[in-house]
């Protein structure tokens, strides 16, 4: 049956609080504003784009980051958004929730969309690794910003490159058991982008199940491997250390022939994976909701209950719940819109 | 390499150790490898740094290497863990500390599987009442006796006559620590510095005035690993081991290994011997080799105890060159002269490896 509301009020006047700015905020305020209501995106940071915003180019299809983000800020030129900013408190008051930001500023809104979205695994919790330690390892992100920027001391004509993927990711000793769905991915999209980048290197892939389950995933899997010629390891890398050179030398298994594997590489790209965004902490203090197993925001459920929360008001959507990919996290914001839409038209 | 790094991680895993009164437990094979380290590490404790450390006469074997041969089953091992837990009550004390790295490793696992089992705990005090009528309190604190020296080694410094500097160039000796693999490896937590980037004896090294050696291979094993070496089939597998951790270090030309376990000052040192006489080869120059000592034996060169007091020459590779480096003075007749001036013998010198 068709729902059927009274459209006699204003929904303009009807305020949905969005608590970050990332893909999956930007993506619900644009479709709450279509629908006629009062977005407003409080972002701590300094501008709007979340982890979008620090990436170059994105998998399959290698479209920019930049393009995408500029798109999807496009369309929010008319909402509300309060950069810089924290929220202090958030007060339930029957039907509606009084918000206090880090400049003392109030105002009421009628519903809560958490957009938190995650933050980077700190690779430093992988000893063996030695992120931190010795200088030519690095991370996904360093890689992407090196992308853009082209500025990296650490990256000077690498003859010999290693990715490794699921760092921090389907590991019980970091306590982090689940998938986190982009790295594969990614791995491979930036495995190719290097190779692009100095063709006589040679790139390895360190994988223990390739995830290449997206739109586009697998074509980009054979495309590294016949076009670029990136060679997928089936084993984790159990040890890396620096020769007198400074070059790292790494220890692995190959699964697939049954062998240990001793390497040296001039750069090693560590695939960190995605871990609840710290500063969803006190947002879910103010509002009362849980964590998951998995330490991401609890939601009422895989399916049906998915964009909601166990309080009467408070939404998520993207990676807050859980590892996405960006069209996930965009598909998810839409639906959250929707159910905002009919939560609103209900009360 | 960034230093801050491995500093950030240092800080991490620390662990408390008490000031004063420890029940000193020995190895069971460190006296017969290289004699006069725990008897060096009851000197510096007790004589120079004041400390209580009682041994008690009845305490035995922790069982370690049947357990990890598989000679003997874990709960058999646990028994033998809770008498020597139980003499240490007896004792009245509740600071245990023991020589071997086996051993600490053994203790910190039942430690753990009491702790994680405790039915197991209760089925183990029950099989030491049948078997030695005996009742066991666990330690209060238990530490390697690396751990000791590593709390001390800056009252150790301030008390040293030498120093890790070459005293004819003035820069520090080049010096490569390599850590017993059952200190940390299986509960970092348990080990100064952790398991990836042990501080225990970086921190001793720099201390003395040493620079430590960070080479590919450090962590891997001495070569000893237990079955590599008791099974006499598996013996190759244990020199080619100690190899790969030679060829690792060789282009760093370190002057010294400092190690805190029991067999890998030994293996790291005969094999040297085996490799050159096989190959030809040495590594350190002029035909001599690394010399592998104990933390002990290391602190008491540092603080000026006669070489061959400290049972130097029970090592296969020549210290003598390492004492020159340090300007450590020694009398080279009396390298193998024991007690009251009695002629040892002196070995046969090897084709390929220089012994003197």
């Amino acid at each position: 049956m068709t729902p059927s509301y009274d459209n006699t009020y204003t929904m303009k006047e009807r305020n949905v609080l969005i608590i970050g700015g990332g893909p999956a905020g930007m993506e619900a305020a644009h479709q709450l504003k279509q629908l006629g209501f009062n977005p407003i995106i409080v972002e701590r940071n300094d501008k709007l784009g979340g982890h979008l915003a620090q990436w170059d180019r994105l998998f399959p299809t290698s479209e920019t980051a930049e393009g995408l983000l500029e798109r999807l800020k496009e369309n929010i030129k008319d909402v509300e958004v309060r950069l810089n900013s924290r929220i202090t408190n958030i007060e339930k008051n029957a039907e509606t929730f009084h918000v206090t930001l880090s400049n003392n500023k109030n105002f009421d809104v009628d519903a809560v969309v958490i957009c938190t979205g995650f933050d980077l695994f700190n690779a430093e919790k992988k000893q063996e690794y030695g992120y931190g330690i010795y200088d030519r390892v690095i991370t996904n992100a360093e890689l992407e910003e090196y992308f853009k920027t082209h500025n990296d001391k650490r990256i000077d004509e690498p003859q010999r490159i290693g990715f490794v993927h699921c760092v921090g990711s389907r590991d019980i000793k970091v306590n982090n058991t689940y998938c986190s769905k982009v790295c594969c991915a990614t791995a491979l999209k930036q495995a190719c982008e290097i190779k692009d980048e100095f063709p006589d290197a040679d790139v390895y892939c360190f994988y223990m199940d390739l995830r290449m389950f997206g739109k586009g995933y697998e074509d980009l899997y054979l495309k590294a491997q016949k076009d670029f010629d990136i060679k997928c390891v089936r084993g984790r890398v159990c040890e890396v250390s620096e020769n007198i050179e400074g070059k790292l030398v790494i220890k692995a298994e190959d699964t697939l022939l049954g062998t240990p594997m001793k390497m040296t590489l001039d750069l090693l790209v560590l695939m960190c994976g995605m871990e609840k965004s710290k500063g969803a902490d006190e947002i879910q203090k103010m509002l009362n909701i849980e964590s998951n197993k998995d330490g991401f925001i609890e939601n009422l459920g895989a399916f049906v209950g998915m964009n909601k929360t166990k309080e009467k008001g408070v939404f998520v959507a993207g990676a807050c719940t859980s590892p996405k990919t960006l069209p996930d996290t965009i598909a998810e914001a839409r639906s959250t819109a929707m159910e905002v839409y009919h939560y609103l038209c209900n009360n | 390499m960034i230093v801050e790094g491995k500093q950030k991680i240092w800080a991490d895993y620390q662990k408390d150790i008490p000031d004063d009164h420890y029940y000193y437990v020995r190895s069971c094979i460190r006296q017969s490898f290289f004699p006069a380290s725990e008897v060096t590490f009851l000197d510096i404790t007790r004589n120079k740094l004041g400390k209580d450390f009682y041994e008690n006469p009845y305490h035995t074997t922790c069982g370690g290497i049947a357990y990890h041969s598989d000679s003997i089953p874990q709960e058999t091992a646990m028994t033998i863990i809770a008498r020597q837990f139980a003499l240490m009550h007896e004792s009245g004390y509740e600071n245990y500390v023991c020589s071997c790295i086996t051993s600490f490793g053994c203790y910190t696992e039942t430690l753990e599987t009491w702790h994680e089992f405790p039915e197991l705990e209760a089925k183990i005090r029950q099989y030491l009442w049948d078997s030695c009528k005996k009742e066991f309190a666990k330690p209060k604190y238990l530490a390697h006796s690396s751990d000791i020296i590593y709390k001390f080694r800056n009252e150790i410094a301030a008390k040293a006559k030498y120093k890790l500097v070459n005293a004819k160039t003035g820069k520090p000796l080049k010096v490569v620590e390599h850590i017993g693999c059952h200190y940390a490896k299986m509960f970092p937590s348990k080990g100064f510095g952790g398991a990836e980037y042990p501080h225990v004896l970086v921190g001793m090294i720099e201390a003395w005035g040493g620079e430590v050696v960070d080479y590919p291979e450090r962590r891997h094993c001495c070569g000893f690993g237990f079955r590599q070496y008791f099974v006499q089939a598996n013996r190759g597998y244990s020199m080619s081991n100690t190899y790969k951790k030679f060829e690792s270090m060789e282009p760093y030309e370190p002057d010294l290994i400092i190690t805190n376990c029991p067999g890998c000052p030994y293996f790291l040192d005969r094999w040297q011997y085996v490799i050159a006489e096989q190959t030809g080869k040495t590594y350190g120059k002029n035909g001599y080799g690394i010399p592998a000592l104990t933390y002990e034996e290391v602190a008491g060169l540092v603080l000026g105890y006669n070489p061959w007091d400290l049972g130097l020459q029970m090592h296969q590779v020549a210290i003598e060159p390492l004492l020159d480096k340090m300007g450590i003075e020694y009398d080279p007749k009396a390298k193998y002269k024991g007690v009251n001036n009695k002629d040892l013998g002196t070995p046969e010198n090897p084709v390929n490896i220089k012994l003197m």
